[in-house]
């Protein structure tokens, strides 16, 4: 927001066939959307100009959430560094710190046990169904179909509960710790996620009952924001906005992490590349992921094992025990203030609800990182927003904007 | 994602098979992916045969860079390339020093390499050459410092300035009537 | 909840009988039912206010579900969510935009106090900016907080003397 929108911020477009002496056409105007608005889904600035409804251009501003994350963490040290994570997507809960532990992880040389693994699937899918939510939810209320808001809510509250009860916190709960998971999932848990994924398909299908062939939901996304294959690449979108293409690379498939090829999953695709077929990849993804949580669930119902690996140079002890026992409080204060990992680089990606999301690690050894990058899908699919609204129609800028579900907090970081 | 060892090691013999010391790069084998050093004027040449050759690397997945004080040169540009074909990834770095920080831009290769290379501007002051439109993106477009240098203090250097000089234009009262 | 029917209170500051304490019990009741928002959502705890609003916390029986996004027709502030210096320059704009009487949560610690970010690019709180009639701390806090805040601010307005003489 430096200083109000001048004539000279637009005089490329003073020239225009038409203009000034066409009564049809006027001069192009410079309309501000954001960075406070119902729709631009977060903290987002578009300076669009535009010609009566027609999008001549757009320049997204980003930053207005930019909270210096990655300046923190040279600081803070890596454990600290977790609540951190959480906060960047903050509509998904869990996957962001599972892509921070999992670099960690392998600059620390931890092995994870199976268990660990198997809940970290479990709420790495239930984040995923929680953020779909939002995106079906706010695209919804932007788009006009207000009761979608609700409806994703309500089960939004229930994937709460169940975090709740693991966590103690309903959002940015940071349980992911390197090593494994803080806590263990008790049997009252399992049957909160039994009952969930029981019941979540025929919610799905409500929810398909009153988007996937109404005439206004079609109308308003089919054809909008359309992207090709090539230009999805190049652009470097990942996760449902690339899959809507028709490019089948999830990170799960491709380089699995936590046990992903052990899981029976499809990974839906669209060959239609607009707005339509992103949302038939989420809601398709709605689906499968309630597939993977409740085979986690069935798995982790039957197993045994710890939930944290025992390493005591990088692995934090039990918070229960830290408080009654010296040895515990002591190695507590070590590995949370001056845990060093190894020197080395390592870039590690997960699959998150919005793309490829993960961090670029540079460790020199010492327990202050040199340099953590979070890589952020974000970004990149905001990128891709004047490529695909240029020429459309001012209210198709909703709709695009609501397509490529991008989070500001993962994207300003 | 986790590329066994072996994985690495044969990746990186068959990289250096393949580019064969053409662009004064050097290969190794990182923890987890080969990683691929080059001098920042053949940058641009390594990344078109990556990107075009067998098997292209389409897909740049992420563009930053690293403020490795106090080496010398002190920025290192890091590229991560993958090609969705052949599920093979790799890095590429270059490097520039401190007071001549200009890389080539790589946003005739890749459109979406714009703003990445926008924000290593931003944060680090690394100007990319041939770039449409380098300014900041994530700071205020007045900002003067570039906030993931090692020398810039994390609590900032009089980070309320614009703020106030803005309050200070429009003669606001003071907050709290 | 404060009622209609008030006892008049003495004159002793002059101009205030019996008709004007029953109109600003009017008005109060009216203002504090009737309070329409306005969600600076910035961050995370954006989520947590529509959560709020959505179908568990229904902030709509306490009156205020107009969420309106256009500052000029609301009169409580929700800063929700971190604040940075770039963006303050648009907060502030906001709530001047806002007529009076207005009031401000700031909800969530990262707008009490800047959070856990105290670095070069947030606001170390928006009272550095803006008056704040209710800080709601949580990272972020349950919707019942912000619910109980809401509440506080309605006790607050109950107890406003403005139309009272001399003004205050």
């Amino acid at each position: 927001m430096s200083g109000t929108a001048t004539r000279s911020d637009f005089r490329q477009f003073e020239f225009m066939p038409g203009a000034p002496h066409d009564p049809l056409h006027g001069e192009p105007m410079l309309l501000n959307m954001g960075p406070q608005h119902p729709a631009t889904h977060g903290v987002l600035r578009l300076r669009i100009v535009i010609d009566g409804e027609v999008i001549l251009a757009v320049d997204p501003d980003v930053g207005y959430l930019h909270r210096g994350k990655e300046k923190m963490a040279e600081s803070l040290g890596w454990q600290k560094f977790f609540p951190h994570t959480d906060r960047m997507d903050y509509l998904t809960p869990v996957m962001p710190n599972l892509a921070f532990a999992l670099g960690l992880e392998k600059l620390a040389g931890v092995e994870v046990p199976e268990r660990a693994q198997a809940i970290r699937v479990m709420f790495s899918e239930l984040g995923r169904i929680a953020s779909h939510l939002i995106y079906t939810g706010t695209t919804g209320i932007d788009l006009g179909a207000v009761t979608m808001f609700f409806y994703c809510f309500r089960e939004r509250e229930r994937i709460y509960d169940i975090l709740d009860a693991w966590t103690g916190h309903r959002m940015n709960n940071t349980y992911v710790r390197l090593g494994g998971v803080a806590a263990d999932v008790t049997p009252r848990i399992l049957d909160m996620v039994d009952e969930f994924t029981r019941e979540f398909p025929s919610k799905v299908d409500e929810y398909e009952q009153l988007l996937t062939r109404n005439v206004i939901w079609v109308e308003r996304n089919r054809g909008v924001a359309r992207i090709s294959a090539e230009q999805a690449v190049a652009m470097g979108l990942t996760g449902p906005n690339l899959r809507a293409s028709g490019v089948a690379y999830d990170v799960r498939r491709a380089q699995p992490y936590c046990g992903y090829e052990t899981y029976d999953f499809e990974v839906p695709t669209s060959t239609d590349g607009d707005a339509y077929g992103r949302y038939l990849v989420r809601i398709a993804e709605l689906r499968e992921s309630c597939k993977i949580a409740r085979q986690a669930m069935e798995r982790l119902r039957g197993m045994r094992g710890d939930h944290l690996a025992h390493d005591t140079r990088y692995v934090l002890p039990r918070k229960d025990r830290v408080n009654d026992s010296m040895e515990e409080l002591i190695h507590q204060f070590k590995v949370v203030t001056a845990m060093a990992l190894p020197a080395g680089e390592v870039y590690q990606l997960i699959e998150s609800s919005k793309g490829e999301f993960g961090f670029f690690l540079v460790s020199d050894g010492t327990p202050n990182p040199v340099r953590v990058h979070a890589r952020s899908p974000s970004f990149v699919s905001i990128q891709a927003i004047p490529m695909l609204s240029e020429g459309r129609l001012l209210s198709d800028m909703v709709a695009v904007i609501g397509s490529l579900d991008f989070v500001m907090g993962e994207c300003d970081r | 994602m986790r590329i066994p060892p072996e994985d690495i090691a044969a990746q990186t013999e068959t990289l250096r098979g393949t580019l064969g010391g053409r662009f004064g790069e050097t290969v190794a084998a990182g923890a987890d992916m080969p990683v691929v050093e080059v001098p920042r004027e053949r940058v641009i040449e390594l990344l078109l045969d990556l990107r075009d050759g067998a098997p292209g690397h389409r897909h740049l997945s992420m563009l930053t860079a690293v403020d490795r004080m106090p080496a010398d040169p002190r920025f290192e540009v890091v590229y991560a390339l993958y090609s969705i074909e052949a599920n093979r990834w790799l890095r590429v770095n270059t490097r520039c020093g401190e007071f001549d920080a200009v890389v080539p831009s790589v946003t005739g290769l890749w459109p979406g390499a714009n703003w990445l290379e926008r924000e290593c501007f931003d944060m680090f002051g690394i100007r990319f050459d041939g770039h449409p439109d380098l300014r900041r993106i994530l700071m205020p477009e007045d900002f003067p410092h570039h906030p993931l240098r090692k020398e810039f203090p994390r609590e900032g250097i009089e980070p309320d300035r614009l703020y106030r000089d803005w309050a200070a234009q429009r003669a606001q009262p003071e907050p709290g009537r | 909840m404060g009622s209609l029917v008030e006892a008049p209170v003495p004159t002793q500051e002059g101009g205030q009988g019996f008709f004007t304490t029953k109109l600003q019990s009017l008005v109060n009741w009216g203002r504090k039912n009737s309070l329409w928002p306005m969600p600076l959502g910035l961050s995370c705890c954006a989520i947590e206010m529509m959560a709020m609003v959505g179908p568990r916390f229904d902030l709509a029986r306490f009156g205020a579900e107009a969420m309106r996004f256009s500052p000029r027709q609301c009169d409580l502030m929700i800063v929700a969510g971190t604040l940075t210096w770039k963006m303050a320059r648009a907060a502030r704009t906001v709530y001047d935009q806002m007529p009076e009487p207005k009031w401000v949560i700031a909800m969530g610690v990262c707008s009490s106090s800047g959070g856990m970010y105290k670095n070069y690019a947030v606001v170390q709180g928006i009272d550095s900016i803006l008056p704040v009639d209710i800080y709601v701390p949580g990272c972020p806090p349950r919707p019942d907080a912000v619910i109980d805040a809401i509440m506080k601010i309605q006790k607050k307005i109950e107890q406003d003397r403005s139309l009272s003489w001399p003004r205050r």
